[in-house]
């Protein structure tokens, strides 16, 4: 009949069935939890009965509530000839309530903690592993800081749902129905005053908290917007200095802080008008309570010991149902961060075919016919044709943006290839059969920003053998010429890089992705542009050291630098994602085209002139 | 170099607290009008038992209704009045709360514009990002909630004993009893909460870095195939957060049933006692419950106002921080005699400036990174006349920039001078100098904003008109042209919606429109392809006409056309000169140089070619 409800609904059962499939393993902790949070509050319900009896019939004339066979029974009765004895069991009645309900209390306070902490620990787990395996097209898609809020705030809200909010919200219905029964079976007419009260209050507090949620966003964003607008002017300090840019800047600041603070002074303003009344609220509830409970005890219709039980009962009922409010507010807010979660979670895993294959890898790499474009851009690759040998060196030359990259990516599964674009084969064997993990191991690939993860030196270039002796990763390091560098440093090679360490220049960050991809023995091996922050001479020797290890290994290299393409077996120069050109060095200088362009661009002729002048005279 | 934070364990010291007085002056009033109002509602709260004592003695024990009606109305008048005091005093908890904060955070900004870069060379953004917002943010919640929570407290206690003591001298003191345990208790858990809690904060950020890790680094965990291993090493760390975190809760869920149950030993006293004392009839039972409210009442302050204290204790720390940067001293100031001819950075006197022809002299100058133990550069001199191009080329890491920070001033000569136009640049203003410098840097920053605006940074009264014209001059226009939106197009933070080769297009332009007489590209152009770089490269040969400037590459084919060639190795510089003077020398230069063509010999010499 209505889609939308049903939509509604089913929205709603897969979040329930998200926080369940969590919530399983420690739901016995979550059970204990609450049973013993009841508890607490029965025991807690007692010490006023404590204190109506000690008034009404020690200090008062009222026969005591108990049966006087019970009394007997338990040989109690003697206590009660004595008033000074009848006070002291009170007093002991009241000590021994308050340790049960201690007990209670503690007992369900470590059933949440440990019920909460596993769920998040669960829940947490699970999107890190989770993510780890999403497809790379998935995390270009997406904002890294995006997604770390999902996994951090969202979560902490949840968290906060699971941990405090929702034993609470059991807690206090429980509470208010206990307290409500025990003080209709008291007195009927104060009863219905007091029970008047709570829905206005709870109403009044939920609708507060619902209305002012976009306010607490808004000034939330403000801060943030400040925060990034100082971030900002602290990582550019060069730029604003270089620019003399001080004052436009301070004034840049002050209105984002001026926002950021009467935002918040607004909305302190709206909350303090809230607690104010509600504070009011509670006041009358309590007055009407205290006023009616005297007309009834006045009337002979309530005793004195229920007087003080029925002002004592409404007052441990208040507050936590004023909170009720709140809660109720906020756990539309933890719907909200389920929802984003979910939206991570349900995001499809990279997977493989149980028959997937693993077939040799140092074998002919076979681009056929290769389109490809990224979703709904224009496309990247157009019939991308070309064989690479085994064991041979393979250069790809091309313009920002002419698709050298997108054939990486590719060819490392990063992306798969759609059905009817071409195949890629390695050995004859299209690569979509080859098991996704043995493919990438059998690949060692240097990206050209490489991402070096904030442990020590030796624990990156071992990454991908945690294993592997300390000596191989030096040896590693040699042929990336970077171990004199790591040398260099205080603590050598448990150096820690990265934000909380040494941060390493673009070109040391390069070699040390070098190293650590020779530690993964690849007989295929892609170098993308992973030289370009390396000066000449650094790039010549590691190409020099590559090149006595290499051995066997097949050798794909990108670079816009013609020194580092020049040597191999073949080179091809890619357009607009096309192949624009193929062959040798020679013959390449040999034909118009881009490559001689760029070629002539990159040494101009009288430089060259003056090196030959220069080899010259080194040959004499 | 790992920079640890500083641990602030220290004792109380008064010389700190005294800092953010300057800050508070502007609060007066505000600060004596929470404290009345917020004293006002501690003083209902004393009196609301007194109500209850009052509606039993003199209704139900006497069996009456008579002026029960005046006794609600009062009643009423009473709580409304103390909601009323209540919205007061939080409204101006709010406002100094958040003025404080805008004005502390207004005077780290604005000291932060100030401070020289070798501050800002081994200080992380990320922690003076603390320091401007996390630090100022407690210090005002803390000031403008706590103090006053721990005053409403302590004026409540010793309101309650006030009136137990009124009451019933006897009663009142076994009640008191109890206080010291209770204090003790709180004193003793609350150490230990605190430290847990403070496990788990850091644990929670190693947790929020982890995922930051894993997902920057998802594309070469995945070319590695050590999503497994990341996962692994993920859970060790939740696992911590798991154990801590409940230690944390085991310490509370001891600590509040042991509040509870001193309470409730409280509760019991005054029933056995009260309660005899009733039977002798030498105290009212109205009397007897206000003393059970008061019991039951009197702990949670006491709790709250130990956590309090240890907080606004704490508190020193944050001060510690936020004063530690305000008094740090900027390495490179202007003198006030400076100051007064052509102002300062923020109030510049314009009408003083004169105009700079960009002719910079180096005389005999020495320079030490503050925080380096040895000269990088020793007795150095260079005349640079107005409207030459000087490349400064070596390998990565060599030092290249240092002579370049010393001509903008961003770091002073250890000794020697250095001359703008004939006079020693330390006799003008930092920002006249600045305002002269086009500077492009090997990672380029952006602002958030559009293209335009990014642009418009370089002088902020061009017209849109102009800004294009710049642009267009370094093509740029042709990047921009493919964005969507073109100009308008927000760049995002720091400008990370573009690629490195596009921001540093962009800031290229920047560059050019603030149309300074000395211009510095720092390895501006490695990430853009050849053919872009060529493009480029043009625009700079006709940009860089009649203006002083520095060029840094590791490329050395950029260079060429350089006027003097400075070659750093190892932070010092070996050898000076023209393209053509270098390579004759045969020194260093020459070998680098060589490098990049050695292997082009090597391949035709493979193949037969002459040389």
């Amino acid at each position: 009949m209505n889609q939308n409800e049903e939509k509604q609904k089913h929205a709603g059962r897969e979040k329930m069935h998200l926080l369940l499939q969590f919530l399983k393993p420690v739901l016995p902790f979550f059970a204990a939890a609450l049973v013993f949070s009841m508890l607490n509050t029965v025991f807690n319900s007692l010490t006023p009965q404590v204190v109506k009896m000690t008034v009404d019939s020690i200090l008062g004339e009222e026969p005591l509530p108990i049966p006087q066979q019970v009394l007997s029974g338990l040989g109690l009765s003697a206590i009660f000839e004595q008033p000074i004895s009848a006070l002291l069991l009170a007093a002991c009645a009241v000590l021994i309530v308050a340790a049960l309900s201690g007990i209670c209390s503690y007992l369900s306070r470590m059933g949440i903690a440990k019920g909460s902490e596993g769920f998040v620990k669960a829940l947490r787990d699970r999107l890190f592993s989770h993510i780890q395996k999403l497809p790379f097209a998935w995390h270009s898609q997406h904002q890294t800081g995006e997604i770390i809020q999902r996994c951090t705030s969202d979560v902490e809200v949840v968290r906060n749902f699971v941990c405090n909010q929702l034993v609470e919200v059991f807690r206090t219905v429980f509470l208010v129905a206990l307290s409500m029964g025990i003080m209709f079976s008291m007195n009927v007419r104060i009863s219905l005053i007091a029970l008047g009260f709570i829905p206005l209050i709870v109403l009044y507090s939920a609708f507060f908290y619902s209305r002012i949620a976009k306010r607490f966003r808004t000034a939330d964003e403000a801060e943030g917007v400040l925060s990034s607008t100082v971030q900002e002017n602290l990582t550019g300090v060069r730029v604003v200095r270089a620019f003399g840019r001080e004052s436009f800047e301070i004034k840049r600041f002050d209105e984002k802080n001026e926002r950021f603070a009467n935002l918040w002074i607004h909305l302190g303003k709206l909350l303090s008008a809230y607690w104010g009344i509600g504070d009011l609220m509670t006041g009358l509830q309590i007055l009407a309570v205290i006023v009616f409970g005297v007309l009834e005890t006045v009337n002979g219709t309530l005793t004195l010991g229920g007087f003080l039980a029925i002002v004592s009962y409404n007052s441990t009922l208040i507050w936590p149902v004023r909170g009720l409010g709140r809660i109720l507010s906020e756990m539309s807010k933890a719907g909200v961060s389920i929802d984003r979660i979910a939206y991570i979670l349900k995001a499809e895993e990279e997977q493989d075919p149980p028959e997937a294959l693993e077939p040799p890898m140092d074998r002919d790499i076979r681009f056929e016919h290769v389109h490809f474009a990224y979703e709904g851009v224009q496309p990247v690759l157009q019939d991308i044709d070309f064989t690479i040998p085994a064991g041979s060196t393979f250069a790809i030359l091309g313009a920002t943006g002419s698709g050298k990259s997108t054939l990486v990516h590719l060819l490392d599964r990063l992306y798969d290839l759609p059905p009817e674009s071409g195949r890629i084969t390695i050995g004859g064997i299209d690569i979509s059969k080859i098991r996704r993990d043995y493919l990438r191991r059998n690949i060692g690939l240097v990206l050209q920003e490489p991402f070096l993860f904030s442990r020590t030196i030796q624990e990156n270039i071992r990454a991908p053998r945690p294993g592997a002796p300390l000596e191989e990763a030096r040896r590693a390091a040699r042929i990336a010429c970077v171990d004199d560098a790591i040398e260099e440093f205080p603590e050598g090679y448990d150096t820690i890089v990265g934000e909380r360490g040494v941060t390493l220049s673009g070109g040391q960050k390069q070699r040390v992705a070098i190293a650590r991809m020779l530690m993964q023995k690849a007989p295929i091996m892609v170098f993308d542009d992973s030289l370009s922050a390396v000066d000449a001479e650094t790039d010549a020797q590691i190409r020099a050291a590559l090149h006595r290890q290499l051995g066997r290994s097949t050798v794909i290299l990108i670079s816009h630098r013609i020194t580092t393409l020049m040597q191999a077996d073949q080179i091809l120069v890619l357009d607009n994602g096309r192949i624009a050109d193929r062959g040798t060095h020679e013959e390449l200088i040999a034909r118009p085209g881009i490559y001689r362009t760029i070629y002539e661009i990159q040494m101009s002729s009288d430089d060259r002139a003056l090196l030959e002048e220069g080899g010259d005279s080194r040959g004499v | 170099m790992a920079y640890e934070e500083k641990e602030y364990t220290k004792s109380f010291e008064w010389k700190t607290w005294r800092k953010i007085f300057p800050f508070l002056k502007p609060y007066k009033a505000t600060m004596w009008r929470i404290l009345i109002f917020n004293l006002l509602c501690a003083g209902v709260d004393i009196l609301l038992p007194l109500f209850q004592r009052y509606a039993i003695d003199n209704f139900i024990e006497k069996n009456s209704t008579e002026g029960l009606v005046r006794f609600a109305l009062f009643y009423a008048a009473v709580i409304i009045f103390q909601s009323i005091s209540a919205i007061i005093f939080t409204r101006g908890s709010t406002r100094l709360e958040m003025g404080l904060g805008r004005d502390m955070k207004r005077a780290c900004f604005v000291h932060l514009q100030t401070l020289s870069f070798s501050y800002y060379n081994v200080t992380p953004v990320g922690y003076l990002l603390a320091r401007v917002m996390s630090d100022t943010n407690r210090i005002a919640a803390l000031v403008a909630w706590n103090f006053f929570d721990i005053l409403w407290a302590v004026t409540y206690v010793i309101g309650v004993f006030v009136a137990m003591l009124l009451l019933n001298v006897q009663l009142a003191l076994v009640v008191m009893l109890v206080v010291p345990a209770i204090a003790f208790l709180t004193i003793y858990f609350q150490n230990r909460i605190l430290h847990w809690n403070r496990r788990v904060r850091k644990i929670n950020s190693k947790i929020t870095s982890a995922y930051n890790e894993g997902i920057m680094g998802a594309k070469t965990s995945k070319t590695l195939v050590i999503e497994e291993d990341n996962a692994r090493d993920f859970e060790a760390v939740t696992q911590q957060m798991r154990t801590s975190s409940i230690k944390a809760a085991r310490l509370s869920a001891v600590y509040i049933p042991l509040v509870l149950l001193f309470s409730a030993m409280a509760t019991a006293i005054v029933l056995l006692r009260g309660g005899s004392m009733v039977l002798e009839g030498i105290l009212w039972i109205g009397t007897l419950s206000a003393f059970t409210s008061y019991a039951v009442n009197i702990f949670e302050p006491i709790q709250q106002t130990a956590r309090n204290i240890a907080e606004l204790i704490s508190m020193q720390a944050n001060i510690e921080r936020v004063c530690g940067l305000l008094e740090e001293k900027p390495q490179v100031f202007d003198s006030p005699e400076v100051i007064a001819r052509y102002g300062d950075t923020f109030h510049p006197k314009y009408e003083n400036w004169e105009p700079l022809k960009g002719e910079i002299t180096f005389e005999d100058v020495s320079f030490r990174y503050p925080d380096g133990g040895e000269d990088v550069l020793q007795h150095f001199s260079l005349h640079i006349p107005a409207g030459t191009t000087v490349a400064i080329v070596g390998e990565t890491g060599a030092g290249k920039s240092t002579l370049v920070n010393l001509a903008c001033r961003f770091f002073e000569p250890t000794s020697g001078r250095i001359l703008i136009d004939g006079r020693d640049y330390r006799e003008r203003s930092q920002l006249w100098l600045h305002s002269n410098i086009g500077y492009v840097l090997q990672s380029p920053h952006l602002f958030s904003g559009t293209v335009m605006e990014n642009i418009r940074y370089g002088r902020l009264d061009a017209t849109d008109e102009e800004v294009m014209a710049a642009a267009h001059a370094v093509s740029a226009d042709t990047v921009v042209e493919k964005l969507e939106g073109g100009y308008q197009c927000p760049v995002g933070e720091g400008g990370d919606r573009l690629s490195t080769g596009e921001k540093q297009m962009i800031s290229f332009a920047r560059a050019v429109l603030a149309d300074p007489r000395i211009f510095v590209l720092d390895e501006a152009t490695s990430s853009i392809d050849t053919q872009t770089e060529q493009l480029i490269q043009n625009a700079i040969a006709k940009i860089l006409q009649g203006r002083t400037s520095f060029l840094i590459a590791h490329r050395l084919s950029t260079i060429r056309h350089a006027d003097i060639i400075l070659v750093v190795r190892d932070g010092q510089i070996v050898e000076q000169g023209t393209h053509l003077e270098l390579l004759r020398k045969h020194g260093y230069y020459h070998q680098l140089y060589c490098k990049q063509f050695e292997e082009e010999a090597a391949a035709r010499a493979l193949h037969g070619e002459a040389l």
